[in-house]
């Protein structure tokens, strides 16, 4: 524990750091005006502005970058309570009764639970994740490919679960893009695979161009030609305050939805969109006027909100002590300390630990930077909507232009983006989810490696799998999960996951 | 009844085998001992499997008429200005290729007043080539006028 505070010590003097703070500060800003603005989600806002933080060394840029993360968690909820649209996934289920409270005239208290709620969720989940990723990254030093190979199935077979919908479309989703994801140079024999003489193939398809194309751009195809979004809601500033009754009626769901969020969170899987769905669910089993839900009910802001903002610190756990991502933003994130020439695994924390510290230092900070800009400024925020949404894509599609472009200073990069943009669109329309896609893309280069290298440690006996302990219990796990999935085949009953992807198309439950 | 399910596991299917196929050229590699055909070899297997799956088991999902392809006609136009893009980006540099972009995007996909668009499209163009390539020091392309 000493050692911790310790830790932290360096670490806050990293992120008090006047220019440290100041990037934090200002992907904090960047973030929330990108979860306002509908069809940019976080993926997205992080890919595109990866090129703008190519000056800068590793820290500040994973500051900034973070930033962006979370503040796009908080600026999601803002359009979701003022207007009904989630300015990304995970605020959902706050669009319910955020909603109804702003057309009862409650709009500034809804804002404010859900920015307190945020906060106190964001602050308590950097503490766990504080305690909870160096000792996970001594374990996994113990790894080897065995046991990482192990692992890399296990997240994926969860994330295919997890899944809202049908697990037989999220597992055809991560298998296309572990497929992707062989594109480029085998590590091992050095052969050239599926790159048809296009030289910059050769490290396969980068992640950034694929996940603007599946997430930026294909949100750009499905929405540029549908209707004009209905009217904003204006709350007034002085009823920011909630009355004595709404605090006491939410602070319960915070406290849940900061567990349940963090621990959906570190597990694989759209962890934001799922954790604020269960607190949801969560809440209005345990509330005594279930009736309300729906109508307004304060603690439908408070966990949901509370919950997806943990799942951001939850995410951050395995990227960081293991090297392995739990989800598309976790994977872009990857990419991004890689391009700063960081590789996180279990070796980062002892290598560069004022660069993990000072990151977990900037995550107290940002969250209170969050905290004291939202409040304020929602109404300058909510002006950002009043730019027309015909002004609005032709500029996303630029930027997304850009931002692919400049990675790496290639057209074929904006082709990625083009094809894999028209790939997501037909896919989500057809009801699949691309999540799946760009982690499997991340995924295939390490589970082939570690596939590959087990099997010269083993001599090529596939018995080396079963015979380590910490790679033989995952598998099981694995084995579980693929059982349990195949059950509500047969029953064919509406379980969680189909109720998950009706409430995200916004069907009663 | 062709669904949409069936659909996009038939064009799963198609790309396994076309994967499969491909992979021919590559060295497989044994059980024991994968070639770099190997992994891609097996993954293709899969997906076929779950195309073949998607293709039995998705009868009931809605036909792809029944989606509503309203937003088609800007879905294709803003297609095809990307498509447009890449192969004019390092042929006339960043700054007129977006400026032209975003011309026919909100000129004439959008059809609103040409004082507006050209505004809009002139300031947008030079003000991001400004900020990413003079301010952040990220190079972008300039065409052969140095513009």
């Amino acid at each position: 524990m000493a050692d911790t505070l310790a830790n932290l010590w360096v670490g806050f003097s990293v992120a008090l750091a006047p220019s440290v703070l100041l990037y934090a500060f200002v992907g904090c800003l960047i973030g929330t005006v990108v979860g306002v603005l509908p069809g940019v989600g976080p993926l997205a806002g992080i890919s595109l502005l990866l090129p703008a933080t190519f000056g800068l060394d590793a820290t500040r840029a994973i500051v900034m970058l973070a930033g962006i993360y979370y503040g796009a968690m908080y600026g999601g909820s803002t359009t979701s309570i003022l207007m009904r649209i989630p300015g990304e996934a995970a605020s959902v289920m706050t669009c319910i009764d955020g909603y109804a409270m702003a057309r009862r005239g409650r709009a500034g208290p809804a804002l404010t639970i859900a920015a307190v709620g945020s906060y106190v969720a964001g602050t308590a989940s950097v503490v766990a994740l504080m305690v909870l990723a160096p000792p996970l990254a001594s374990f996994a030093l113990r790894f080897g490919p065995p046991e990482y190979f192990a692992l890399l199935v296990l997240g994926l077979l969860v994330l295919a679960y997890m899944s809202s919908g049908s697990m037989l479309k999220a597992v055809a989703m991560a298998l296309l893009g572990l497929l992707a994801g062989m594109v480029g140079i085998d590590q091992m024999s050095g052969y050239f695979r599926f790159a048809y003489g296009v030289v910059e193939l050769g490290d396969g398809i980068g992640v950034v161009p694929a996940a603007v194309g599946l997430f930026g751009l294909s949100e750009v195809l499905l929405t540029a030609g549908q209707a004009a979004p209905p009217e904003v809601i204006k709350p007034r500033l002085r009823e920011l305050l909630p009355s004595r009754r709404e605090w006491r009626e939410s602070a319960a769901p915070i406290g849940r939805g900061t567990v349940l969020g963090f621990l959906i969170g570190i597990i694989p899987g759209s962890a934001h969109i799922i954790s604020s769905f269960v607190s949801y669910a969560v809440e209005r089993r345990l509330s005594r006027r279930p009736e309300e839900f729906g109508r307004g009910a304060v603690a439908g802001v408070a966990g949901p909100e509370s919950a997806n903002n943990a799942a951001t610190s939850g995410a951050f756990v395995p990227m960081l002590a293991l090297g392995v991502p739990s989800g598309p933003i976790p994977a872009v994130m990857l990419a991004a300390m890689m391009v700063h020439g960081v590789s996180p695994g279990p070796l980062l924390i002892r290598q560069q630990p004022e660069l993990f510290w000072g990151f977990i230092a900037s995550m107290y900070v940002g969250n209170l930077v969050l905290l004291v800009l939202n409040l304020p400024l929602v109404g300058l925020f909510v002006n950002l909507l009043r730019v027309p949404y015909p002004l609005l894509y032709p500029a996303i599609v630029m930027f997304s232009v850009l931002g692919v472009y400049s990675v790496n200073g290639s057209v074929v990069d904006v082709w990625i983006m083009l094809v894999t943009g028209v790939v997501g669109y037909l896919l989500r329309k057809f009801g699949f989810e691309t999540a799946p896609i760009v982690l499997g893309l991340v995924l295939a280069p390490m589970i082939e490696m570690a596939l590959r290298q087990s099997l010269a440690m083993s001599d090529g006996r596939y018995s080396i799998f079963l015979v380590r302990p910490i790679a033989a219990t995952l598998l099981g796990v694995a084995l579980v999960l693929t059982l349990l999935s195949l059950r509500s085949l047969m029953t064919r009953a509406l379980d969680w996951r189909a109720r998950l992807a009706l409430a995200e198309k916004g069907e009663p439950l | 009844m062709l669904t949409t399910d069936r659909l996009a596991g038939g064009a799963l299917g198609l790309l396994a085998l076309a994967v499969m196929f491909e992979s021919r050229r590559l060295p497989l590699g044994t059980l024991t001992k994968p070639g770099p055909a190997y992994l891609p070899v097996v993954l293709a297997a899969l997906l076929l499997l779950s195309g073949l799956a998607l293709v039995v088991l998705g009868g009931r999902a809605p036909r792809p008429a029944a989606l509503g392809w309203e937003e088609g006609r800007h879905t294709a136009a803003i297609v095809a200005a990307v498509a447009v893009v890449a192969l004019l980006l390092e042929r006339l540099g960043y700054r007129l290729t977006m400026a032209a972009m975003l011309l026919v995007l909100v000129g004439m996909v959008e059809r609103r007043g040409w004082v507006v668009t050209a505004l809009f499209a002139a300031a947008l163009a030079l003000g991001s080539f400004f900020l990413f390539d003079t301010v952040l020091r990220v190079p972008l392309p300039r065409g052969p006028l140095g513009f």
